[in-house]
C-alpha cells in the first residue's frame, strides 16, 4: 500500500472504529520495554496481547477466532496503551479494562481467572493454582493455559513459578517473565 | 467463524486501498474520490462478515466502488434531470438496465459484463480486477453477451 495519503487512510480507519462494524480493532505498539506487542480489542473488551507479533499470523488467528473484520485501527486502542504504559512506567498495579475470553477454553479461562487473584508483586506456583482450579493433579496443564494465555501481561502468567522458585517458562521467552517480576518488585 | 479463503479485512484493504483510490480518482475525480474512497471501504466492512469466500474481491470491491460513485451522482443531481441526458455520459441508466439481466451468468462473466457495458471499464481494468488479465476478461465478456443472447432467443 503506497498510494493513498495517509490523512485519508487515517480518517477511514478512524470512520471503521466508529462504525461498530469491527470485529476486532488492533495497533501494533512498537517500542514497549518488553518489545513489540500486538494489542485487539472486540465489542466487549480486550482479546489479544501478543508478544513479538507476525501481523499476517496474528490476523489469521484473529480472524478465526472473532470473525474477518480485523483491522488496524490505532484509536480504538487508546486506553489500553494508556493502561500499558502506566503499567510499564511502574504507576499502574491493576489493569481496569474489560477482556474478551470467548475464545478461550472453559478449562482455561477457569486457571486464569484464578489467576486474577494473584496480586502485583506476588508470585504463586503452577502447582498452586491448580490445586485452587480444583485439580490438584492438574499443573502440567496450569502450564499449558499460562503458554497459551491471549492476554499476558494484562492476566499475569508472569507471576507463576516453579515449586523450587525457579522462573520455568513463559510464552514470551524468560526474559520478559525477569524484566516484568523485576518492575513489580516480586524479584530483585 | 472463519469462511473459506476470506482474508482479515486489514489485508483485503492493504491489498487494494491504492488500486480503488486510482480508479476512483479517474473516474469521479481527484475532488470526489477522497469521500468516495472512505464510502467504498465503509460499505465493503459492513458487507464483510457476510461474505461467503473469498474470490474475486478485486472485482467486488471495485463494483462497490463504481456504486458508490453512481450513487454520489445520483444525491447530486436531482432525478428529474435524468432523462434529458445523453446516454453514455451518465453510467446510472446502462449499469440498471444491465444488472438484472446478467443475473444469472456465472460470476466472472457477469462481473466482466457489468464492469465492461455497465460501467465502461477497459479491459485491462477489468482484468485487473478480476485477478486475471486483459484477454481472459474480454473472453469473458464476450461469453457473457453470447451467454445472453442465447437466453434471449430461447425466451
Amino acid at each position: 500500500m503506497t498510494g493513498v495519503p495517509t490523512v485519508l487512510d487515517e480518517r477511514f480507519r478512524a470512520a471503521a472504529a466508529a462504525s461498530g462494524d469491527l470485529d476486532v480493532a488492533y495497533d501494533l505498539l512498537d517500542d514497549t520495554p518488553v518489545g513489540p506487542l500486538l494489542v485487539g480489542v472486540s465489542d466487549r473488551g480486550l482479546c489479544r496481547v501478543g508478544f513479538d507479533p507476525e501481523p499476517e499470523a496474528e490476523l489469521e488467528r484473529l480472524a478465526r477466532s472473532f470473525g474477518p473484520r480485523v483491522l488496524r485501527t490505532p484509536r480504538a486502542l487508546d486506553r489500553v496503551r494508556l493502561e500499558l504504559d502506566e503499567y510499564f512506567a511502574g504507576r499502574r498495579h491493576a489493569f481496569d479494562l474489560e477482556l474478551d475470553l470467548r475464545a478461550t477454553p472453559e478449562f482455561h479461562r477457569r486457571v486464569l481467572e484464578e489467576l486474577t487473584r494473584v496480586e502485583y508483586g506476588h508470585t504463586t506456583t503452577y502447582g498452586a493454582l491448580a490445586l485452587q482450579v480444583g485439580a490438584p493433579r492438574a499443573a502440567r496443564a496450569v502450564g499449558t493455559v499460562m503458554n497459551r494465555n491471549p492476554l499476558p501481561i494484562v492476566l499475569p502468567c508472569h507471576r507463576v513459578v516453579g515449586a523450587n522458585g525457579s522462573l520455568t517458562g513463559y510464552g514470551g521467552g524468560l526474559d520478559r517473565k525477569e524484566w516484568l517480576l523485576r518492575l513489580e518488585g516480586a524479584i530483585l | 467463524m472463519a469462511r473459506t479463503g476470506i482474508p482479515p479485512f486489514e489485508l483485503f484493504y492493504e491489498a487494494h486501498s491504492d488500486e480503488v483510490l486510482a480508479f476512483l480518482r479517474r473516474r469521479a475525480g481527484r475532488a470526489r474520490a477522497d469521500d468516495l474512497f472512505q464510502e467504498t471501504f465503509l460499505r465493503a466492512l459492513r458487507a464483510y462478515g457476510r461474505l461467503e469466500h473469498g474470490e474475486h474481491l478485486r472485482a467486488w470491491v471495485l463494483t462497490i466502488a463504481a456504486n458508490a460513485i453512481v450513487d454520489a451522482a445520483r444525491r447530486e443531481r436531482p432525478t428529474v434531470e435524468l432523462p434529458a441526458e445523453p446516454a453514455g455520459e451518465d453510467m446510472r441508466p446502462a449499469v440498471e438496465e444491465l444488472a438484472p439481466l446478467t443475473d444469472d451468468l456465472p460470476p466472472k462473466e457477469r462481473a466482466a459484463v457489468v464492469l465492461r457495458y455497465g460501467y465502461d471499464l477497459d479491459y485491462d481494468e477489468i482484468g485487473a480486477a478480476l485477478g486475471s488479465n486483459e484477454q481472459a476478461a474480454r473472453q469473458a465478456a464476450s461469453a457473457g453477451v453470447r451467454r445472453l443472447r442465447k437466453e434471449k432467443e430461447s425466451r
